[in-house]
This record gives C-alpha cells, sequence and structure tokens, in this order.
C-alpha cells in the first residue's frame, strides 16, 4: 500500500504543477497584453493616424508608418500568395507522393521555421545591392518570401480536406484537372484557402527583422517603391531604442496597434478554419 | 470547307488551359526549391571575403573589432547557444506541463478556450515581446530576480560564477525568458498533438494494471510519443536559434563572452539586426553574412532533423504537426 500511496501523491504533486505551468503560460499572455493595453493606449490618438513620424521632442504620429506598412504587406501577399496557392496545389492535386513533392513539402517546412533575418540578407543581397539602394519593392519582396511557405503549407491541407468522391464526379464528366481544381475544389475549399491567407498575412504583418535591411526607414511620407519606405517594425524598433521619451509613447502605441490587427486576423482565421472544419465533415 | 465543329474548340481549349495551369502549378513548386538554393549560394558569395581572411578561424576567433578589420563569431555563437539553452531549459518543462494539462487534467469546456491563448501567444510578433522585454520585463527582473540570484547564487561554488556581476537588467538571462516565452507555444502545440494520438488501448491497459493517470502519462503516454516530444523540442529549438527582434531589444548586444548570464551579450542574429545597416566596408559586411550562413547551417540542421523527426510519425498515419 506504501506504493500506491507514493504514486498517488506524485500523481497530485505531477497535476498541480502542470495547473501551475499552464497558469505561468496564460499569466505570460496576460502581462504582455497588459504592459501592451496601458503604454499603448496612453499615447493613442487620432494624431497617431494622421501626421508623420515626428523628430525628437516634436508632435507627431505614425501615418507614415503605417501607410508603409500596410502597402507593403499588401504586396508581399500579392506575391507570395498567388505562388504559394499554385505550389500547394501541385503538391495536393499533381504531386501527391512524387518524389518532387516530397522534396518540395519538406524544403517548405524547413523554410517555414527558418529565421527571418536570413531572408533579409539573401533579398539585400539579390535586390538592394543590385538597385545600389534600399526600396520599399525589397521590402514587399522578402514580405512575400516569408508569406509563401505557409500558403504552400495551408493550401496544401485545406485542398487535401475536400473529399475526393467530387473530384472523381467531376473528373466522370470529362473535365480537365483544371477545371475540376478551380470550378470544384477550389470553392468548395474556400474557407480553408482564406484562412491561410490570413494567417500569411498575421505573419508577416509584425515581421521586423528583414524589413530593417530592405524597406529601412523613412522620416517622410513616400509612396515610391523605388525608395525607402516608413514601415511600422522598424520604426517601432528605432523608436523604442531611442532615449526620447515620446518616441518610446509612439512606439507602445505603434505595437499595441500591430498586435491588435494580428490578433484580429489570428482570431477570426480560427474561427474560419474552424467552420471549415465542421462543413466539410458535415459533408462526409 | 470544313468547319471546326464548337464543342472541338472547346476541348482543344480545356486541354490548352490545362498544360498552362499544370506548368504553373509545377513551376511555382520549383520555386519553393529554388529559393531555398538561392539563399544558400548567396549566403556563400556573400561570405566569400571573410572566409578568406579567417578561414576556420572565424569560428573560434573572440575578437569582433569593425575599426582594426578584424571578425570572429565566437561571442556571438556562445551568446546563441547560452540563450537558447536557458529558453530550452524553462519553455520545455513548461509547455511539458501545459501538454499534459490540455491533454489530461483540464475539464473539457476549458481546453478550447485555453489552448487558443496559449496558441495566441505564438502570433504575437516578435518586436512586441522584445518591447515588452525591454520595458516591462527586464526592470523587473533587475529589481526582484536578478539581485536575489546574485545574492544567494552568487557565492555558490561553480554554479555561482553564472550569476555575478551587477543586475544589468538586460541581458543573456532577460533575452533566454523572452525566448523561452516565444517558443513555448510552438513545443507546447506539438507535444499535445503528439500526446493525444497516444493508442487508447495503450492507457487503457495501463489503468487496468492500477495505474494512476500521471503513471499513464509518465510511463505511457511519454514513452509512446517519445519521438515527437523530441521532434517539438527541436523544432522549439530552431525557432530559439534564429529568433532576432525579440532578443535585440533585451540581450544588450555587447561582443564579448562572460560566464554570467546576467551580462550582456550577443547573438548571431542580434548582430547582424544590429550591424547590418551601418557596416563600412567589405568585410565587415561580408563577416555579417558569414555569421548569417552560420546560422543557416545550424537552423537548417536541427529543423530539419525535427521535421524527420515528425514525418516518421506522419508515415504512421498522423498529421503534420
Amino acid at each position: 500500500m506504501n506504493n500506491l500511496r507514493k504514486r498517488q501523491i506524485n500523481n497530485v504533486v505531477a497535476f498541480a504543477a502542470s495547473t501551475l505551468a499552464t497558469l505561468i503560460g496564460l499569466a505570460m499572455l496576460c502581462a504582455i497584453l497588459w504592459a501592451l493595453l496601458s503604454n499603448g493606449l496612453k499615447g493613442m490618438s487620432w494624431q497617431v493616424f494622421t501626421q508623420m513620424t515626428p523628430a525628437p521632442g516634436s508632435n507627431g504620429g505614425l501615418a507614415n508608418a503605417i501607410f508603409g506598412s500596410v502597402l507593403m504587406t499588401a504586396l508581399g501577399i500579392a506575391i507570395g500568395a498567388p505562388i504559394g496557392m499554385l505550389a500547394g496545389t501541385y503538391l495536393a492535386e499533381y504531386g501527391r507522393r512524387n518524389a518532387l513533392s516530397t522534396t518540395v513539402r519538406f524544403i517548405n517546412d524547413v523554410l517555414l521555421s527558418a529565421p527571418s533575418i536570413i531572408i533579409g540578407l539573401f533579398v539585400y543581397t539579390v535586390v538592394v545591392m543590385q538597385m545600389g539602394h534600399f526600396s520599399a519593392i525589397a521590402g514587399a519582396i522578402s514580405l512575400g518570401i516569408i508569406a509563401l511557405p505557409v500558403m504552400v503549407r495551408t493550401t496544401e491541407d485545406m485542398l487535401n480536406l475536400v473529399p475526393a468522391s467530387i473530384r472523381d464526379g467531376s473528373a466522370g464528366l470529362g473535365a480537365h484537372p483544371w477545371r475540376t481544381i478551380t470550378s470544384i475544389v477550389y470553392p468548395a475549399a474556400r474557407n480553408g484557402l482564406i484562412t491561410g491567407l490570413m494567417l500569411a498575412l498575421a505573419r508577416i504583418s509584425g515581421e521586423t527583422a528583414p524589413l530593417l535591411f530592405t524597406a529601412l526607414n523613412n522620416q517622410f511620407w513616400s509612396t515610391d517603391l523605388t525608395h525607402p519606405m516608413a514601415n511600422l517594425p522598424t520604426v517601432i524598433f528605432q523608436f523604442a531604442m531611442s532615449p526620447y521619451q515620446d518616441w518610446r509613447s509612439l512606439a507602445w502605441s505603434g505595437a499595441l496597434i500591430i498586435t491588435a490587427f494580428v490578433l484580429f486576423l489570428s482570431i477570426l482565421a480560427r474561427t474560419l478554419a474552424g467552420m471549415f472544419g465542421k462543413h466539410q465533415s458535415a459533408g462526409e | 470547307m470544313a468547319v471546326t465543329p464548337l464543342y472541338l474548340i472547346t476541348l482543344r481549349r480545356e486541354a490548352r488551359i490545362e498544360s498552362v495551369f499544370r506548368i504553373a502549378t509545377l513551376v511555382s513548386a520549383w520555386t519553393v526549391l529554388l529559393l531555398l538554393a538561392g539563399v544558400i549560394v548567396t549566403l556563400i558569395y556573400g561570405s566569400l571575403p571573410a572566409l578568406k581572411a579567417f578561414h576556420l578561424d572565424f569560428l573560434t576567433r573572440s575578437k569582433w573589432n569593425p575599426v582594426e578589420d578584424e571578425f570572429g563569431a565566437l561571442a556571438p555563437l556562445y551568446g546563441t547557444a547560452v540563450t537558447s539553452i536557458i529558453a530550452m531549459l524553462i519553455a520545455v518543462p513548461l509547455s511539458f506541463g501545459i501538454a499534459v494539462f490540455l491533454t489530461e487534467t483540464c475539464p473539457r469546456w476549458l481546453r478550447g478556450p485555453i489552448s487558443t491563448a496559449i496558441e495566441l501567444l505564438a502570433s504575437i510578433p516578435s518586436i512586441v515581446f522584445g518591447i515588452w522585454g525591454l520595458f516591462f520585463l527586464a526592470p523587473i527582473l533587475q529589481r526582484t530576480v536578478q539581485p536575489w540570484l546574485i545574492e544567494h547564487w552568487g557565492p555558490l561554488p561553480i554554479i555561482g560564477k553564472l550569476f555575478q556581476g551587477p543586475p544589468y537588467g538586460i541581458g543573456m538571462l532577460t533575452a533566454g525568458l523572452v525566448l523561452a516565452f516565444m517558443v513555448l507555444p510552438f513545443i507546447t502545440a506539438v507535444m499535445r498533438e503528439v500526446f493525444t494520438m497516444a493508442p487508447r488501448s495503450l492507457k487503457e491497459a495501463a489503468y487496468g494494471m492500477g495505474a494512476t493517470q500521471w503513471n499513464v502519462v509518465w510511463d505511457v503516454i511519454v514513452p509512446w510519443s517519445r519521438t515527437g516530444v523530441i521532434g517539438g523540442i527541436m523544432l522549439g529549438l530552431g525557432r530559439a536559434l534564429g529568433e532576432t527582434m525579440a532578443v535585440t531589444f533585451v540581450i544588450g548586444n555587447a561582443h564579448r563572452i562572460s560566464t554570467s548570464i546576467l551580462a550582456p551579450g550577443t547573438t548571431i542574429s542580434a548582430a547582424i539586426a544590429n550591424e547590418f545597416t551601418e557596416a563600412v566596408g567589405d568585410l565587415y559586411t561580408s563577416s555579417l553574412i558569414a555569421l548569417g550562413l552560420l546560422l543557416f547551417v545550424l537552423t537548417f540542421v536541427v529543423i530539419a532533423s525535427a521535421r524527420l523527426m515528425l514525418m516518421r510519425l506522419e508515415r504512421g498515419g498522423v498529421k503534420r504537426a
């Protein structure tokens, strides 16, 4: 009985510890959100969205940085999403189990967790050095490269959820694979594909490291893609590391804006994915 | 003159589009491979001047002096290793605890909300972790944890060396701590997934022999899912090694090797992020790219082995984590 008693005590201790670990994890999330809200809301006003990034000591906002971030993120998605979706389509529809697909799947998974700063170095060498100067388009390309593996992965996963029987039905009517894919499979996986798009968007909208030496930064309003452009992450980095109080306050506001946007996207993506999963299993 | 029937025109068009579409998907799939090849070639090409100047000594030299054009990777390499070890020491037990909690202890209705909350931690951008670590976590550590460590653990023989010097707030310990919470959701997700895969019959057999729930977790589920657990840990390690912005904020960016984990240091990625745009001279730039190559090789090996382990599990009919 002594042994049993010991095991029972172990049992209670172990599960208490696991509960504690969960509480620590949740506490960290709360601590981050709390710090963001309390520091970010202090500096939040309409000025943040309408005025340019200021010189130290003067008033200003983040308008040019927000614009730059939106533009480069959109361009990044425009570059990464179509290629990623087509590659994912190849893996799920054409390649399936051939050697190329197995290799691409593996390399894609590696790219998915590769450090983003490496992508920054790559784009710096290939684009910035060739152009001779930093530019918004280089920033957009590096974001596109980071979005690509996310899109490949989610597209493949989502297309795999579509039951094979409806593909067979379409093929039985004499449709070519492309017709089946674009008219039957894509619409059936629509919510899933949108989820993937949002996950990719969430992934790149907070990326900082690859922008540091591609898009650089710009204190002024710029819409010229061939020149350096302000963007929220780089501005947050520069302002937070500075000794000026008003810059730091703007950095917190910027961090709050990005986090709110990214969390909103993530939750929306989860909800959509949940709906998609239910819909698919009901259809089986 | 024979008129081509309309259905034939349509059929031919459909067939033409088919070949175009098929090639487009094929080219896109190849793009993924070419991208990786491009990254490797670019990094090697960019680091050639540095490798020619320093050879393999680059890895073992601790000197980093832009003025004299002397560069060695030892300090950033050391910082990367120390911060990643600290991160894993904290993140692995916590992730294990959370995964056990979510699969075993947690009431069913709470599982969804709690796992969502943990996953949200993964979507918080790294720059936000950085700003939080610098202005929120570092001051707290400086006031509370670090003085305590210096006072109580500093005088101990051998391990005391790790806890000496003034409490800066920022430094390798803080960086490791921030990293721990960044990789925690990734490790948790993999562990949770492999834990739920353990066959029901095995668990019930153990319960039938009088095992407690913890016995089942520790003696049945964990050994069964060993490969997946290690894969998840390696995946987390891969992220910790390459994480840039959060570390750059809190590590102090000093090219030096200190035995004390409370001291400032630097990591490979932090050195690149901090110095790359300011680097003047080809050798300086090339040395930073060589650091990038080093980081790439390290993370590639770690991530690739993690993926191979998880793929082996997957072949047993399990979804990718």
